[in-house]
């Protein structure tokens, strides 16, 4: 991928790319689909850009970032903005010098989620102005639209991208990138930083006026585009839906907002005088219609039907004449499954043998709640795995306690897993618990990313590791074991059913790469020893 | 305006899906006009069902393509042509891996560039933008296998009689 030429890119990349030549001195966040491609793509095009262990510290480095002065992007799946969502409600009550965009990539639809939820609600909740792109090309523009709005308000900013954004190609036309950026330094500025009650509440005054400048920003020269159709019916839309709606009703007038918080309230008033029938396309819930009835605004929204799943132009074409009469089912496709060889396989297939009771977690294990294993009882959220395990234990009778497994992967466990571990040392239940890490050295479910416990950074350098079995003892987990699954003279199930048996706390990791990221550690540990030996061949020579 | 050019691509994670209609959409830029390609990747590379959709002309709109609305369906695996087939147009065509002579594709994994080949006969994009895009998205070592590659679905395409949807 060249940088300066007009090209077809996919939303993701258009957002690395934008972050490349608003001068982003370090992208930070936790990888999710469909958010993983933007870190990756402005690592390779040679931004600086680091995983973090989750979302919530992601976010609190950006930040960092931003106090000192430079530009910062911290991207993340939707679900990702729940685990960030503690620093990001006070950080919109600070100043930040550096700009501070936060990508959040929303999905509709969960072609790879456990909920489809509507982080647009974070806009008005956090109070962050948000900007919603249609396409790649929006996507490239409103990140820099996004620096310059943070900036010049010193206020972090919302970039809410869907599924259908991040992954569709669409053409881009970049722009010269930008050269005239101040290098951080530090400035002491307590009162906009340091968020006690003396200093927090006169920031909140501050929030409030801030939105109200941009809101008149906004109105007079905010990212709004106005196609004048016939006076009939007149569109209001936002993000992907702007386009299906522009191609399901090309007769209509369309007002279609890229800043969708603060609202341009008096352009949709105007709009809407100027229309018999005012129709709201928004995907997943009614936010969007919502404010504007909550403004006096009469606008009618999609049937409650079209509150699930992502909308397409055949869907916009039902809401525009009120068809609730049932979709058309799609066809089933074939289900994705656990690949041939992969570890897990046969831990799945050693828990369904002993009747385990399986609080499972996030990640190409979850694969194992369907057949042939059907080997998984629960599956909520990051971490969840261990505090679940836990409450099952707590309460169930003891012949069903006693059967209660915790299954998480290596990247989850580091994601959220650490406070779990914590939670069992300290209420431990009187059957003990099992947590099993499933480490198979890579986040996989996600596209093979790095993560604290590889020992390999974004771009598969070599750094610190961290040793979840030193972490354990540590923390005074009873018993910690590990077996390589490649061992042949171990019985998993037997180690299995042995810690079982104690009324003690235990972790059991299994440990073998993953199928599809095996080559590549493969490769990146032969490349490392290369570069160490260089080094000393090096050093030997200087001497 | 021009009629809106609407492609699907389907298979299984694995098989090329979506490097096929990333060179299809490259073509298509490549030749001058407006494009959209939209995929759903999150568990490609899970072994399940894989689908892409690639649309051009003068001016492209939303980037997937409604149901019963493409002028192509490719199916690289003979499993998905049933489940995509609400997907094409009547008078669509229809290009799966029967097109082509049996044994008659050397290596397995040039089956996507071979039946874009065939695609290429359907299509109004000029030859040299297909050679471009797909080279633009292979390895240099994997140039010539898969020129044979296009060639041979190509030659196959005109040669036998395209399936159309009624």
């Amino acid at each position: 991928m060249t940088t300066a030429e007009r090209q077809l890119l996919s939303g993701d990349d258009a957002v690395a790319l934008a972050a490349l030549h608003a001068g982003v001195r370090l992208g930070t966040g936790y990888p999710g689909t469909p958010s993983t491609e933007i870190l990756e793509t402005f690592d390779r095009l040679g931004g600086r850009a680091q995983w973090s262990p989750n979302e919530k510290v992601a976010l609190e480095v950006a930040l960092g970032v931003a106090f000192a002065g430079a530009r910062t992007l911290v991207t993340m799946k939707h679900v990702g903005l729940n685990v960030a969502a503690d620093p990001l409600f006070t950080a919109t009550y600070t100043d930040v010098e550096g700009g501070l965009v936060i990508v959040s990539a929303d999905d509709p639809g969960m072609a790879s989620s456990q909920n489809e939820q509507d982080n647009r609600h974070y806009s008005r909740a956090a109070a962050i102005p948000t900007l919603e792109p249609i396409d790649s090309q929006q996507a490239y523009d409103f990140t820099f639209l996004a620096f310059e709005i943070s900036e010049r308000w010193k206020i972090p900013v919302l970039l809410r991208i869907t599924t259908r954004v991040c992954h569709s190609k669409t053409i881009v036309e970049p722009r010269a990138p930008v050269s005239d950026l101040a290098d951080p330094s530090f400035e002491r500025k307590i009162p906009t930083r340091v968020m006690i009650p003396a200093y927090a509440k006169p920031a909140h005054h501050r929030l409030r006026a801030k939105l109200a400048e941009i809101a008149a920003w906004n109105e007079a020269e905010g990212p709004i585009r106005l196609d004048v159709g016939n006076a009939e019916l007149g569109v209001i839309s936002t993000g992907i839906c702007a386009v299906h709606a522009r191609e399901a009703a090309p007769e209509a007038s369309h007002l279609t907002l890229g800043m969708t918080y603060p609202l341009p309230m008096e352009r949709i008033r105007a709009f809407a005088e100027g229309v018999e029938r005012l129709l709201v396309i928004d995907e997943g819930d009614p936010v969007l219609v919502d404010a504007l009835r909550a403004a006096g605004i009469a606008a009618e929204g999609k049937p409650e039907m079209y509150r699930f799943g992502e909308l397409d132009v055949a869907r916009v074409r039902r809401i525009l004449v009120g068809d609730t009469s049932p979709e058309p089912v799609p066809p089933k496709g074939k289900p994705p499954e656990l690949c041939q060889g992969c570890a897990h396989r046969e831990v799945f297939q050693a828990l369904g043998e002993l009747g385990c009771i399986v609080s499972g977690d996030i990640g190409c294990y979850t694969l194992g709640v369907l057949p042939p294993f059907s080997a998984m009882d629960t599956c909520v959220c990051m971490g969840a795995s261990i505090g679940v395990g836990l409450g099952l234990r707590h309460v169930l009778p003891e012949d069903q306690a006693r059967r209660v497994v915790s299954v998480i992967g290596d990247s989850t466990f580091v994601h959220s897993g650490l406070t779990g571990i914590a939670e069992m040392v300290y209420n431990p239940p009187a059957t003990g618990h099992l947590v099993m890490i499933l480490d198979n050295g890579t986040t996989a479910m996600t596209g093979l990313q790095e993560h604290p416990g590889t020992g390999r950074l974004l771009d598969h350098s070599t750094t610190n590791k961290l040793s979840f079995e030193g972490i354990a003892r540590a923390m005074g987990v009873q018993n910690v074991q590990v077996v390589e699954t490649t061992d042949k003279s171990v019985s998993l199930k037997d180690v299995i059913a042995e810690l079982l048996a104690k009324p003690e706390t235990s972790l059991l990791i299994t440990r073998q790469p993953c199928v599809l990221a095996a080559p590549k550690i493969r490769f990146y540990d032969k490349a490392a020893a290369e570069s160490a030996r260089g080094q000393t061949c090096s050093a030997d020579i200087a001497d | 305006m021009e009629k809106v050019k609407n492609i699907v691509i389907a298979g299984l994670g694995g098989q090329g899906v979506l490097t096929a209609s990333d060179m299809l959409a490259e073509a298509a830029f490549r030749a001058g006009f407006d494009v959209k390609k939209s995929e759903l990747h999150g568990m490609s590379q899970r072994g399940g069902s894989v689908s892409s959709d690639v649309r051009y002309g003068e001016q492209v709109l939303s980037p997937m393509v409604p149901a019963g609305e493409a002028d192509v369906l490719l199916v690289l695996e003979a499993t998905q042509i049933e489940i995509n087939r609400p997907m094409l147009r009547t008078g669509g065509v229809l290009i799966d891996p029967g097109l082509l002579p049996e044994g008659a594709l050397k290596n397995k994994k040039s089956l996507n560039v071979a039946l874009l080949g065939a695609v290429s006969t359907v299509l109004d994009i000029p030859q040299e933008h297909w050679m471009a895009a797909i080279y633009a998205n292979l390895a240099e070592k994997l140039h010539k296998v898969n020129d044979q590659a296009f060639a041979l679905g190509r030659e196959a395409a005109l040669k036998g009689s395209i399936a159309r949807h009624h």
